[in-house]
């Protein structure tokens, strides 16, 4: 990280948590913002979704004003969420390719469920587990609107073969199984690993946080704010 | 419509059995329908209308006499008039196809149906909407082999074919079957309706039609509307009718394995994390670990001359 002017602080730079301790910025509110609505309308939709595909949820329904408005609601909220978690993936897919120490990483899986984070490689922004967690995401929503949209009776049902009808049925529940149990390991790993569920609801996580779960994101941060300081000591440009 | 004097054999989105303490002793009914006795007079479609209080909007001709071309959510029957060239007899033949709900054994629509008794097979075999708990998915079409539902523009919901269930709840045979003026169309118990069949198909053997036949599909378990075909070998010539009809296996595999594997997979991976958390536990930083982590943070904001209170304007700003 050089330039050829000095570098100033941002305002994304040298921040406070909630109590006032040195902490280091993770999600921006409108990055939060934007994880949380799609978070709601997942839950929404796994809800509802839920309820239509199997027989003993069906009493889901009740909390969407029964089976004719889940029937209306879900397919809408299922468009605003793959809009929402499309800009997701705009802000964030750059972080989500997977080099040598991922591959490492997953070879590890024994010492990453044990809590043994010392004996693995340094793990940038995204370990391997969330980064494959993103690409799972991506396939699942595409996926899951494509077919959504095939099996939208109201709209577009009649566009279609009766065949491709009832693939696309298929291929919608099995997608959302495949989703639903992704983003319980994604809630799951954000109540294991301590203090990361604070990077959505506050933005920020604290430098210990980073430094054992994220080293090499931790070493980037800790290298720019050594370089703001050496740039302040003795500016170029 | 819901019928509490019939009792119910399946019903849709439902684990437990039916309310089926009751059979029907007198057998399973069906409804026969004879091709080769039928002169396509519509007179069952309009004794359905009448019956049913169905009013279907007034269309336009297409150059055929199908009217209404497609069986609509007002137009629970229909016929289908196709003209066949039989090259062996020379003979130019029209076959008209009274279509409609075939009232499968195993109905495909009540397997599709997410809604608990939105769809019920009552104990004499008929398949039956009960448009009340009817949610208008639409998964009755994609189950259906036989393309019969519809969903109802004004409301919504999926109509067909009820075989008259309320007729034949008192004793009546369906308004079509009164109707008929040819006897192409006949009703009772599903055993007297094969016999009469068989007697029927003997006779259009004699007639030259030696592949003659029943219609009454194998695929969905037999149905409870049965066609007699002077060309049995050859459904799909009478506009279409499904060779061997059988649920799809695209809907089998969705409404059958998929759904409690599906939901104890889900359940298994939460059940995972809950477990994982009481074994292993939290992956957590210590105390000295933070404490320490902050204090090289704050050094280095010292070192870039970031005071306490500028950080904190910073946040703020954040």
């Amino acid at each position: 990280m050089s330039s050829s002017k000095a570098r100033r602080p941002t305002h994304a730079d040298f921040v406070l948590d909630n109590q006032g301790r040195p902490a280091i910025e993770r999600y921006t509110p409108n990055e939060r913002s934007n994880h949380w609505i799609t978070a709601i309308c997942f839950v929404l939709l796994a809800l509802s979704g839920l309820a239509l595909f199997h027989p003993a949820l069906y009493w889901l329904t009740a909390l969407f004003g029964g089976g004719p408005w889940t029937r209306i609601l879900h397919p809408f909220i299922g468009v605003v969420m793959f809009v929402s978690f499309l800009v997701l993936v705009i802000r964030f897919w750059h972080h989500n390719f997977l080099d040598a120490n991922d591959r490492q990483w997953l070879r590890q899986t024994g010492d990453v469920v044990n809590n043994r984070e010392e004996r693995l490689p340094p793990v940038g922004r995204y370990n391997a587990g969330q980064k494959l967690l993103f690409w799972v995401l991506v396939v699942s929503m595409l996926c899951l609107l494509l077919t959504g949209l095939v099996i939208w009776r109201a709209y577009f049902s009649h566009l279609f073969p009766i065949g491709i009808v009832r693939l696309a049925s298929l291929l919608h529940a099995f997608f959302g199984f495949v989703i639903v149990c992704a983003i319980i390991v994604h809630i799951y790993a954000a109540i294991w690993v301590k203090g990361s569920i604070k990077a959505m609801t506050r933005g920020t996580v604290s430098y210990a946080w980073a430094r054992r779960h994220h080293r090499g994101w931790y070493g980037e941060v800790v290298e720019r704010e050594s370089a703001l300081a050496r740039d302040r000591a003795a500016p170029r440009g | 419509m819901s019928m509490q004097s019939l009792d119910i054999k399946r019903r849709s989105a439902t684990t437990t059995p039916a309310p089926s303490q009751r059979s029907a002793y007198a057998g399973e009914v069906a409804k026969l329908i004879d091709v080769s006795k039928c002169i396509g007079c519509k007179a069952c479609q309009t004794a359905c209308m009448e019956w049913n209080d169905l009013r279907d909007e007034v269309g336009t001709t297409t150059g055929v006499y199908d009217n209404p071309t497609d069986l609509t959510e007002n137009s629970w029957t229909v016929m289908r008039f196709t003209e066949y060239e039989n090259e062996e007899s020379g003979n130019l033949e029209w076959l008209i196809r009274k279509d409609g709900c075939m009232h499968c054994e195993d109905p495909g629509c009540l397997k599709a149906c997410p809604s608990p008794g939105a769809i019920v097979q009552y104990a004499n075999g008929i398949v039956d909407f009960h448009e009340e708990a009817c949610i208008g998915c639409g998964y009755c079409i994609t189950g259906c082999p036989f393309n019969v539902p519809r969903i109802s523009k004004k409301d919504k919901k999926a109509y067909k074919c009820t075989l008259c269930s309320d007729r034949v709840a008192v004793g009546q045979e369906p308004a079509c079957v009164k109707t008929c003026p040819t006897g192409a169309i006949v009703f009772g118990t599903k055993e007297n309706m094969k016999e009469h069949a068989a007697e029927r198909i003997a006779d259009l053997k004699e007639r030259g039609f030696k592949d003659a036949g029943l219609y009454d599909p194998a695929g969905v378990g037999g149905t409870h509307v049965m066609y007699v075909l002077h060309h049995a070998d050859k459904p799909s010539l009478y506009s279409g009718l499904p060779e061997a009809p059988t649920i799809s296996p695209m809907v089998g595999l969705w409404k059958g394995v998929t759904k409690p594997l599906a939901l104890a997979g889900i359940a298994l991976t939460a059940l995972a994390g809950f477990f994982h958390y009481t074994r292993v536990g939290p992956n957590e930083v210590s105390e000295e670990e933070e404490i320490d982590a902050e204090a090289n943070a704050l050094a280095r904001r010292d070192d870039a001359g970031v005071p306490p209170e500028a950080q904190r304007e910073q946040e703020v700003r954040s």
